[in-house]
C-alpha cells in the first residue's frame, strides 16, 4: 500500500530532518574532549583555570547550553537591570523602533521623489548620477561623518537606516512609476483626469508591486544594517547585545542572539511578503 | 561634626573632632534632627562665624552664658549679615546639573566609575549619574566631543590627544584624577612559551587597545629596550579586547599588552600565559583617566566638586585589598563588565594562575589611586612625541599643567582627608632607568630608537 505525500509535506520532512542532523552533527562536535586528566596539575591553579587545567573546555555551546540559554533569555524577555543590561525584547523593540524609524524617514522621501523621476525624463537623467554615485556606498561607511554631523549616537544609526533604506526605493519607485503601460495613461487623459487623481488612481496602483519590492529589499537590508551599526555605537538594541556578549566572549548568547536577528528578520520579510501579494494584479 | 552644632548653646563644644554633639542619645537621633537641609547649612555658617569670633571656645561658652542666646546672636547678627552669608552658602552647595551620563569601557581600570554607581558614591553625593557601557575608545571620544558624555572613563594619553588635536578634533578634556595604576600585563600565545625573551619576538603581531593607550606606549617602550623597533620589527594591531583573546585563539596575533580583566581571561580560556605585568614595566604607571568636559568645573562648580568626591573615594575604596570582594560582586553583573567572577577575583586579589602551571601572588598587580601626576602626563607626551604621534614642538610641561588638574585634584583630595602628594612633578622609574620631568628633551635624545 502506498500513502501518497503531498509536496508540502515532503518538504517539511526534508527540514525536520536536516535540523535533526544538524542537531546531531552540533552534538557530536561538541563532545567534550575524551583525554585523560593529566595527573600533575595543582588543584589551586586547576580551580583558578576555566574548566580546570586538565579538561579542555570546549568554548562552543553544546547544544543542551543553547537551549538552556534560549529558554532562561526568551522566559524573561523584558528584565531590565540598568541602562546596560536589558531583556532581549526590549532590545530587540529599541532595533526595531530605529529600523522602522529610518524606513519610512526614507520611504517618506524616496516615494515622492521616485513618481516625480520617473514621471520626467529630465529629472531622471539630471539625478541618475547622483544616485548611481550614492546608492553602492556601505551605509555604515557613513557612519562617521553621521557621528561627526548629528553629534547624537542614537540618531546618527537612524541616519545610517535612513541613507540605505533610500536607494532601493527610489529606484524601484521610479522604475515601477516610468513603466507603467502607456493604454492606461492615455485612457486616463482622453478621460480628462486631473494629474493628482491620475497619480493615485492609476500610476500609484500600476506601480504598486514594484514600490513594494523596493520597499521589501530596503527592510532587509535595513535589517542586516541596524546590527552592525548598534555594535559600532553601543547603548541599546540587538547589535550592542551581540557586541556585550563578545566581550564577555559568550559565545551561547552571540549563538541566540543570531537566532533571534534571524527570527525577526524572517517576520519582517513576510510581512512585505502579504503586503505584496495584496497589491498584486494581473494584466 | 562641629558644623552640625548650635554654635549659640553654651553646652556646646565647637573645638572637638568627634562628631556626636551631646545632646542626642544617639548618632541616628542627631542625624534625624539635622535632617532639615537648610538647619544645617545655617548651621554651619553660624558655626564658622561664631568660631571666628571666639577662637578659644572657653571664652565663646563665657559670653554666651552672661549675655544669653538670644542677646548674642542679636547683637552679632547687627554687624555681621547672617543672614546672606547663610544664603550664599545654600547656594554654593547646590548641585547645577545633579543628572549625569558617563561613559565607560568594560575593564577592570574602570572599577572606581563604575563601583560608585551601584556603592552609592555617586548617589551619596547627590548626583544621579548614568553609566553607559560604551564599544569601544573611539567612541568614548567622539561621544565625550559631542558632550553626550558629561564625563567618561578614558585611557590617560586620550585627554592630551583630544587637547592637541592628535587623531581627532582638537577639543580639549579635563583630567579630573586617575583611576588605576598597574593593572595591565603582556600575554602571549601558549606556543610561544619558549620565547620569553623580547628580543625573539621579530615578526610577531600584537594586539593593542588603540593608539593614545599607555598600553601602546609601554609596549613600544618594552620592545625599543630589547632592541626592536616597533615601526618596524614587529606589527602592531589596535583591536578590542575581547577580539585580543580570541584572535590569539585563532592564530591571527601572537600576544597582545591589554587591560585586565582580559590577560587573566585569555589564561582563563586556556589561549595564553601572562608574560610580564605591566607593573613590572613601571610600578605605579597610570592607565586610565577620568575625563572631565573642558570647562566643566568652572560651569557646574558644584557638580564637578561633587563628582570628584564621588570618584576620589571610590577610587581610594578601591584601593584598600579588604574592600576588593565586595567591589567585585559589585562590578561583574551584565549591566557593567560582564564577566566571570573567578577572572575578576584573580585579577583584584592579585592572586592568580599564570598559564604556565603556576600560581602567583602579585597583591599590587592592580590599584587605584587618584592622583594626577603632571610628570607622568609629561612622560605620555615625551612617548607620543618619541613615536611620531606629536609632530613639531611642544611645551610639555604647559600641555601636561592645562590637562591634568593635579593642584585642584590636591586641594579636593585634601578637603576629604585623603593623602596627596606635595608636588605635581615626581621623578618616574620605568625599567630601570629614570625619568626626570624637568628634563623631557633630554629624555627623549636618550633613546636609541624612536622616530623623530
Amino acid at each position: 500500500m502506498k500513502t501518497r505525500l503531498s509536496l508540502s509535506q515532503k518538504a517539511s520532512l526534508l527540514s525536520l530532518g536536516l535540523f535533526a542532523l544538524i542537531l546531531l552533527v552540533w552534538y557530536l562536535a561538541t563532545l567534550p574532549d575524551a583525554r585523560v586528566a593529566a595527573v600533575n596539575v595543582d588543584p589551586e591553579y586547576a580551580a583558578l583555570m576555566g574548566g580546570g587545567a586538565a579538561s579542555s573546555a570546549s568554548s562552543f555551546p553544546t547544544p543542551l547550553a543553547m537551549a538552556q540559554t534560549m529558554w532562561e533569555r526568551l522566559s524573561d524577555p523584558f528584565y531590565d537591570n540598568g541602562p546596560n543590561d536589558k531583556g532581549i525584547g526590549i532590545q530587540l523593540a529599541y532595533s526595531l523602533a530605529r529600523v522602522l524609524g529610518g524606513f519610512f524617514l526614507a520611504a517618506a522621501v524616496a516615494i515622492p521623489l521616485g513618481f516625480a523621476i520617473g514621471n520626467s525624463r529630465v529629472f531622471y537623467q539630471a539625478l541618475n548620477p547622483y544616485v548611481q554615485l550614492l546608492k553602492p556606498i556601505s551605509p555604515l561607511a557613513w557612519m562617521p561623518l553621521a557621528l561627526y554631523t548629528i553629534k547624537d549616537a542614537s540618531a546618527s544609526a537612524i541616519f545610517v537606516i535612513f541613507i540605505c533604506s533610500l536607494w532601493p526605493m527610489l529606484i524601484n519607485t521610479a522604475h515601477g512609476v516610468a513603466n507603467v503601460r502607456r493604454d492606461w495613461l492615455d485612457v486616463a487623459r482622453t478621460l480628462e483626469v486631473n494629474p493628482l487623481r491620475k497619480a493615485f488612481r492609476v500610476i500609484l496602483p500600476a506601480a504598486a508591486p514594484t514600490i513594494l519590492t523596493g520597499m521589501r529589499i530596503s527592510m532587509g537590508i535595513a535589517w542586516l544594517v541596524i546590527v552592525a551599526a548598534e555594535m559600532l555605537v553601543g547603548g541599546t538594541g540587538i547589535g550592542y547585545f551581540v557586541w556585550n556578549e563578545w566581550n564577555n566572549l559568550s559565545i551561547t548568547n552571540v549563538l541566540f542572539a543570531i537566532l533571534m536577528i534571524g527570527v525577526v528578520g524572517m517576520a519582517l520579510d513576510s510581512i512585505f511578503g502579504v503586503l505584496s501579494k495584496r497589491v498584486a494584479y494581473q494584466e | 561634626m562641629s558644623g552640625f552644632d548650635n554654635p549659640f548653646d553654651p553646652d556646646t563644644k565647637l573645638h572637638r573632632a568627634g562628631c556626636s554633639c551631646g545632646r542626642h542619645h544617639s548618632q541616628a537621633d542627631h542625624e534625624a534632627d539635622m535632617k532639615n537641609e537648610d538647619a544645617r547649612v545655617s548651621r554651619v555658617v553660624e558655626s564658622a562665624v561664631m568660631r571666628g569670633l571666639f577662637p578659644d571656645d572657653q571664652m565663646r561658652r563665657n559670653f554666651l552664658r552672661a549675655v544669653g542666646t538670644g542677646t548674642a546672636m542679636a547683637a552679632i547678627s547687627t554687624f555681621f549679615p547672617m543672614g546672606a552669608a547663610k544664603a550664599l552658602a545654600a547656594e554654593k552647595g547646590k548641585l547645577e546639573k545633579p543628572d549625569l551620563k558617563i561613559g565607560f569601557i568594560p575593564i577592570t581600570c574602570a572599577t572606581p566609575i563604575i563601583m560608585a554607581g551601584p556603592m552609592g558614591f555617586y548617589a551619596r553625593e547627590g548626583l544621579n549619574v548614568t553609566l553607559q557601557k560604551t564599544a569601544g575608545w573611539a567612541v568614548i571620544r567622539d561621544k565625550v566631543q559631542n558632550k553626550e558624555y558629561d564625563a567618561s572613563h578614558m585611557l590617560s594619553p586620550m585627554p592630551l590627544a583630544m587637547s592637541l588635536g592628535l587623531g581627532s578634533a582638537k577639543q580639549a578634556v579635563d583630567v579630573a584624577s586617575i583611576q588605576n595604576i598597574n593593572g595591565q600585563a603582556i600575554t602571549l600565545a601558549l606556543k610561544h612559551k619558549d620565547k620569553m625573551n623580547p628580543k625573539d619576538w621579530k615578526g610577531m603581531k600584537f594586539g593593542l587597545p588603540f593608539d593614545y593607550s599607555i598600553h601602546n606606549l609601554l609596549l613600544r617602550y618594552y620592545l625599543a629596550e630589547a632592541g626592536l623597533d616597533p615601526d618596524k620589527d614587529v606589527e602592531l594591531r589596535m583591536m578590542p579586547p575581547p577580539d585580543m583573546v580570541a584572535n590569539l585563539r585563532a592564530g591571527n596575533i601572537d600576544g597582545f599588552l591589554g587591560p585586565e580583566p582580559f590577560n587573566q581571561r585569555a589564561v582563563y580560556e586556556e589561549v595564553g600565559f601572562i608574560h610580564t605585568l605591566s607593573r613590572d614595566l613601571w610600578d605605579g604607571h597610570p592607565c586610565c583617566a577620568f575625563g572631565v568636559q573642558e570647562g566643566f568645573y568652572k560651569q557646574y562648580p558644584n557638580t564637578y566638586a561633587a563628582l570628584f568626591r564621588a570618584i576620589a573615594s571610590a577610587t581610594d575604596y578601591a584601593h584598600k585589598p579588604e574592600n576588593r570582594k565586595a567591589i567585585i560582586e559589585a562590578i561583574a553583573p551584565a549591566n557593567y563588565l560582564n564577566q566571570p567572577i573567578p577572572v575578576l577575583e584573580q585579577v583584584m586579589t592579585g592572586r592568580f594562575a599564570d598559564g604556565l602551571g603556576k600560581v602567583k601572588n602579585v597583591p599590587d598587580r592592580v590599584d587605584f589611586d587618584p592622583f594626577p601626576w603632571q610628570s607622568m602626563a609629561v612622560w605620555i607626551l615625551t612617548q607620543l612625541k618619541r613615536w611620531n604621534y606629536i609632530k613639531g614642538d611642544i611645551d610639555y610641561k604647559m600641555v601636561a599643567e592645562e590637562v591634568f588638574r593635579a593642584t585642584d585634584a590636591r586641594k579636593r583630595m585634601a578637603e576629604l582627608g585623603l593623602k596627596a602628594p606635595a608636588s605635581n612633578y615626581t621623578k618616574h622609574t620605568i625599567m630601570g632607568k629614570v625619568f626626570d620631568p624637568t628634563k623631557p628633551v633630554e629624555y627623549l635624545n636618550s633613546f636609541a630608537i624612536k622616530r623623530s
